[in-house]
């Protein structure tokens, strides 16, 4: 066995690994000096971004891994965790990959006049770990385990600006609506485990009967999990949290978001996808109109922001909206194979393909908020203005996350949308109606931005602003390449990272025979 | 070469289609033919007089950084049109931690009925 097979075989476990060795090693590391903890910390990000892309190319070529710590014998009744890493799970990790290798490039300088910095970074390992926990594991409490870890590591990185009260209320905010999503998750996974003394997924998944207590637990955790995901009404902590944490943390939030939206769909799909025929069109529409809410409400909440972080944050939270209706469209017609394989697939390609461009897109412009409020101190739209002649390069990025959230072409954000619109409007006209309007107050609400912000006359008080420093522009260069990338290259990304994503979404039969070959599927 | 060609692909969105180089080639074409109109425009206004001025009406012309529209002006006669619609949103978020959890609870009960009707 070659160091790569050997790499590969327990990488869904270095994946965690890793960065937890790394957050327990930071501190230690720290007390050499600042630059050798920062290479430190950006070289254990890199090296888990590589195993996981390592994993995920093996994944997409249609090897679902599954790892497990403890007895291999599957049939003995004894304790043990399982990871499975399907195309789905490997193509989330690969967004979190993304978003915390980022982040901490851009931490460097963005951060670097902070103190505390050893437990920021040892934070940010750990809430990478849990991110990634709650990516690849098979198990149900292992998922609630990662869902706490991912929580309070969060919370203490919103909190980050301790000198700022509100940086403190929002990661109190954040806590109180954790910690009650995570006892509902709890709770719900205590029922079923309590009807079929499982915990793993796959499990679960072959057993579940849809009874009056899998019902209480399936309201339980679509409810939970879509708060952490931040769906409307449930989105009220979500600007508070983004708008409060420094920019390098939004970035990384947004990726544990991200994980909980992940979970909303393992949920719906994989954990309940046996009784498909059954639930799936009424949760499929429950979805959709939480995404039509979502979409509507963000950005009409963005549109009369002042804030420029809490205008983006919002703008996030319509985003969402966005790949709740692709996916609850799919989800709405999955009974239906007919139907399903016209308009339900493409639904789904368009929502999931929309979780990777909302994630960069809503990324890039946290990034810009940042490098504005480094280079002027300020945040208040109504406060800045000219800076485009201070900040060229920060400007042209901005004007790329503009033009990607808003979904103009040739951005990433146009071919998921377009999947989106196409499929939607098969389904119901008045649903790609609702989308499109959203996505043009999209484009209104950055172009008022843009113009507060970086057109206009130079401002005396801004005279002696100079653009951030070159590792910032360059952090927000990785970001906007990659969107330029899938911008122009859809048909590639689609069909090597996005189809097998939904293919694992889907095919919750072939994520259960992992764990169970003699599943048959279905009643 | 595989590669290469998978990079020019034309997306297939399963009722229409959207390729991207295509786009960027027209519009490239289109910034190039609004260049070359350009090049026909007058040269022969004055730098620096009354020609480059806006006009404001006959009003006299403030200091530039006064004449900057901020960002909450934007879109005033928008968001006062539908005043009533930004009010009730705006009463929505309080900002208040107990209302949070609140709209949680409405959430799951909209959730039960639904899913226990199923």
């Amino acid at each position: 066995m070659s160091y790569l097979d050997f790499i590969l075989q327990h990488s869904p476990a270095l994946i965690v690994a890793i960065p937890l060795l790394g957050a327990f090693l930071t501190p230690l590391v720290s007390k050499i000096n600042n630059k050798v903890r920062n290479i430190f910390v950006i070289l254990i990000i890199l090296i888990t971004t590589i195993i996981v892309l390592l994993l995920a190319s093996d994944v997409f070529a249609g090897n679902i891994h599954t790892y497990v710590f403890g007895s291999k014998d599957l049939t003995l009744p004894i304790v043990r965790i399982l990871f499975e890493v399907d195309a789905m799970s490997a193509f989330m990790a690969i967004i979190g990959s993304i978003l915390l290798l980022v982040s901490v490039i851009y931490s460097w300088s963005f951060i670097d006049k902070n103190s505390g910095l050893d437990k920021y970074y040892t934070l940010v390992l750990l809430l990478a770990a849990g991110m990634f926990g709650m990516m690849l594991t098979g198990d149900m409490f292992n998922f609630f385990v990662f869902l706490e870890i991912t929580s309070i590591a969060s919370c203490a990185l919103i909190a980050f600006w301790t000198n700022k009260g509100k940086s403190i209320e929002a990661a109190f905010k954040y806590i109180v609506i954790s910690s009650l999503a995570a006892l509902f998750v709890l709770f719900s996974i205590a029922l079923l485990y309590g009807q079929y003394n499982a915990l793993n997924i796959a499990v679960l998944g072959s057993v579940i009967q849809f009874s009056y207590l899998d019902k209480i637990a399936l309201v339980l955790l679509i409810a939970a999990l879509a708060m952490k995901a931040g769906i409307v009404p449930m989105h009220m902590w979500l600007p508070d949290a983004y708008g409060r944490a420094p920019s390098s943390v939004t970035l990384i939030l947004i990726g544990a978001t991200q994980a909980s939206l992940y979970g909303v769909f393992r949920v719906c799909f994989t954990l309940y996808g046996n009784t498909i025929n059954l639930s799936t069109a009424s949760i499929g529409w429950i979805i959709v109109l939480l995404g039509l809410i979502t979409m509507l409400i963000g950005v009409a909440m963005a549109l009369i922001q002042s804030d420029f972080k809490r205008l983006i944050a919002f703008s996030a939270v319509a985003e969402i909206g966005f790949i709740f209706l692709g996916i609850g469209t799919g989800l709405t017609l999955i009974g239906n194979n007919q139907m399903f394989n016209l308009i339900g697939s493409t639904a789904m390609s368009g929502g999931i393909f929309h979780i990777i461009n909302d994630s960069l897109d809503v990324g890039l412009l946290f990034l810009v908020a940042g490098a504005v409020y480094y280079a002027t101190r300020e945040t208040s739209l109504d406060k800045m203005g000219g800076l485009a002649r201070n900040m060229k390069y920060t400007t042209i990025f901005f004007i790329i996350g503009l033009l990607a959230i808003s979904g103009i072409p040739p951005m990433n954000g146009f071919a998921s949308k377009l999947l989106i619109y196409e499929s939607t409007f098969q389904l119901n006209p008045i649903l790609s109606i609702i989308a499109i309007l959203s996505s043009i107050m999209l484009l209104a609400v950055f172009i008022k931005v843009f113009h507060s912000i970086f057109l206009g006359p130079a401002l005396p008080k801004f005279k002696e602003v100079k653009e951030v420093p070159k590792i910032m522009l360059f952090s927000m260069g990785i970001i906007a390449t990659i969107i330029i990338f899938f911008g122009l290259f859809p048909d590639l990304i689609i069909t090597n990272i996005i189809e097998p994503a939904v293919n694992g979404l889907i095919n919750y039969e072939e994520y259960i025979r992992q764990v169970i070959p003699t599943f048959a599927g279905g009643f | 070469m595989e590669i290469f060609d998978s990079l020019l692909n034309t997306f297939e969105t399963g009722s229409g289609f959207w390729n991207p180089i295509v786009w960027l080639v027209a519009i490239i074409i289109i910034f190039l033919i609004i260049y070359i109109v350009r090049g026909f425009g007058n040269k022969n206004y004055k730098k620096n007089t009354e020609q480059v001025k806006s006009f404001l009406s006959g009003n006299p012309e403030y200091e530039k950084e006064k004449m900057h529209i901020k960002g909450s002006n934007i879109y005033w006669g928008f968001t006062v049109s539908l005043k009533w619609i930004f009010d009730n949103l705006n009463k929505m978020h309080t900002e208040n931690t107990s209302d949070y959890v609140l709209w949680f609870i409405v959430i799951i009960s909209i959730l039960f009925l639904v899913v226990g009707l199923i």
